[in-house]
């Protein structure tokens, strides 16, 4: 059972993790973690993902228990952290010039969860994401990624494939549809 | 790597810790993993090591791995005026409830290298309260502390704390408040005699005085809920009826119960005012 997504974006993002939470119902089953980089005094873009879908999103506080249904965002200049059945924020040196860095996100989600993780890098022009899929993929967790050539900056989705070959590639348009059917409503 | 490798793994760094703890006295057991884990693995890597039980087996054997070892899971990141809608708020709100005491004493827990008590101080200094207060800064690492008892910061960094210290609504120019030598800014010791930098770990010691504010920010993030907890009942304790509490912009008080004991002042800045 898939009970938790981690969700990577850079540029574009905004666009890109809406698209995705407009295809996911208020029944899903899973936790939604997300990343997206930021500026360190952005407080918007929890209040504007909130809007996109069925799913309430809010930034994470430190140790908010992860809960099927809603959606947890890395706050502006922390990294987000998974820890058992909670969240966990730091304010440990960016990785890769990045706090919040995805790579943190999914290397955590991967040692909490294991094979229960399904990791998506979607659009950014950078590398951030590509050594934490793998990681989630050596866990047995399921590794999604943006069809570079439909991402608004194709080198994030692109670095996260030459790191991970194995990795599931979609749309944007088809990946949120794809969530639902791997983790599904709440029966 | 599959699951029972992490386990493995886990068994790994709760031995590390219980080494840690029994050969040396220092206790990381209650911290949170998740960053813990990742700051652990840094320093094997450094090492060249391939174990978390190979940097075990030197930290019991080679005792100079230590010091490297505790720098690198103390926490040391620290700004001056860090979150400047914090430090604005702290001003406007906490420092004009402190003009009634005729004694003033702040606790700055997790002080790191003391740049959050420097501002502090300047703060206290502009509401004309810095002669009648003492600012008690501690760390459990005595290496930051000692960099912090020097009064000084990399100049490199004054451009943004002049920002920041400008946004959280300071009312001079900064550059009053140092001098340069070299490519270090010296603080005025007008500004720092009135901070008292200890040793005091959050883990393991107890309250040490009564205090009109505590500020512990982004120090509690590193720790798990049982530790959260212990720390948040050693603040009330140590805590005036009707002192005030400052945290980091995502923590809150934990538990509910202990939360009670507390009002918001300014919730959008984690400020809380302890109930009489």
């Amino acid at each position: 059972m898939i009970d938790l997504v981690a969700i990577g974006a850079s540029w574009g993002g905004l666009r890109a993790i809406s698209t995705v939470l407009r295809a996911l119902p208020s029944t899903f089953a899973a936790a939604v973690v997300v990343v997206q980089h930021r500026a360190a005094t952005d407080s918007m873009l929890a209040p504007l993902l909130d809007r996109a879908g069925a799913l309430p999103v809010r930034d994470a506080d430190d140790k908010d228990p992860l809960r099927a249904g809603e959606v947890l965002v890395a706050p502006a200049d922390y990294h987000l952290l998974v820890d058992g059945d909670a969240v966990a924020l730091s304010v440990d040196a960016p990785v890769r010039f990045s706090r919040p860095s995805i790579d943190v996100l999914f290397e955590t989600a991967a040692q909490a969860r294991g094979d229960r993780v399904v990791a998506v890098v979607l659009t950014g022009s950078n590398a951030d994401g590509a050594a934490g899929l793998m990681t989630v993929r050596r866990h047995g967790g399921i590794a999604l990624v943006q069809e570079p050539a439909d991402a608004e900056r194709p080198e994030m989705p692109s670095a996260a494939l030459r790191a991970c070959p194995g990795a599931q590639v979609r749309p944007l348009a088809a990946i949120g549809p794809e969530l639902v059917r791997i983790c599904g409503p709440t029966a | 790597m599959s699951s029972s490798e992490s386990s493995v793994e886990e068994l790994e760094l709760e031995l590390l810790l219980e080494a840690l703890y029994r050969r040396h006295g220092l206790d990381f057991r209650g911290y949170a993993m998740a960053s813990l884990r990742r700051r652990v693995w840094r320093r094997v890597q450094l090492d060249g090591l391939a174990t978390i039980t190979a940097l075990t087996d030197r930290l019991l054997h080679h005792p100079d791995v230590l010091e490297r070892l505790l720098a690198d899971l103390s926490i040391n990141v620290t700004e001056m005026f860090r979150d400047p809608g914090f430090h604005r708020a702290l001003r406007e709100k906490v420092l004009p409830l402190l003009r009634t005491y005729p004694f003033v004493r702040v606790w700055n827990a997790g002080c790191s290298t003391g740049e959050e008590a420097y501002s502090m101080a300047i703060a206290l200094q502009e509401a004309g309260l810095l002669d009648r207060s003492r600012i008690y800064a501690t760390d459990m690492n005595e290496g930051a502390l000692a960099r912090a008892r020097t009064g000084t910061v990399p100049l490199a960094s004054m451009q943004s704390y002049t920002e920041n210290y400008q946004r959280a609504g300071g009312t001079r120019g900064f550059s009053e408040y140092y001098e340069v030598q070299g490519d270090m800014a010296v603080f005025d010791p007008a500004l720092t005699r009135n901070i008292v930098f200890a040793q005091h770990n959050l883990a393991t010691d107890r309250s040490f005085n009564e205090f009109h504010v505590i500020v512990c920010r982004n120090v509690m993030i590193y720790f798990g809920r049982d530790l959260q907890r212990r720390v948040h009942q050693l603040f009330l304790d140590s805590l005036v009826p009707l002192g005030l509490l400052g945290l980091g912009r995502k923590e809150t008080i934990q538990p509910p119960e202990l939360a009670a004991s507390y009002e918001p002042l300014e919730s959008a800045e984690k400020l809380y005012r302890r109930r009489s």
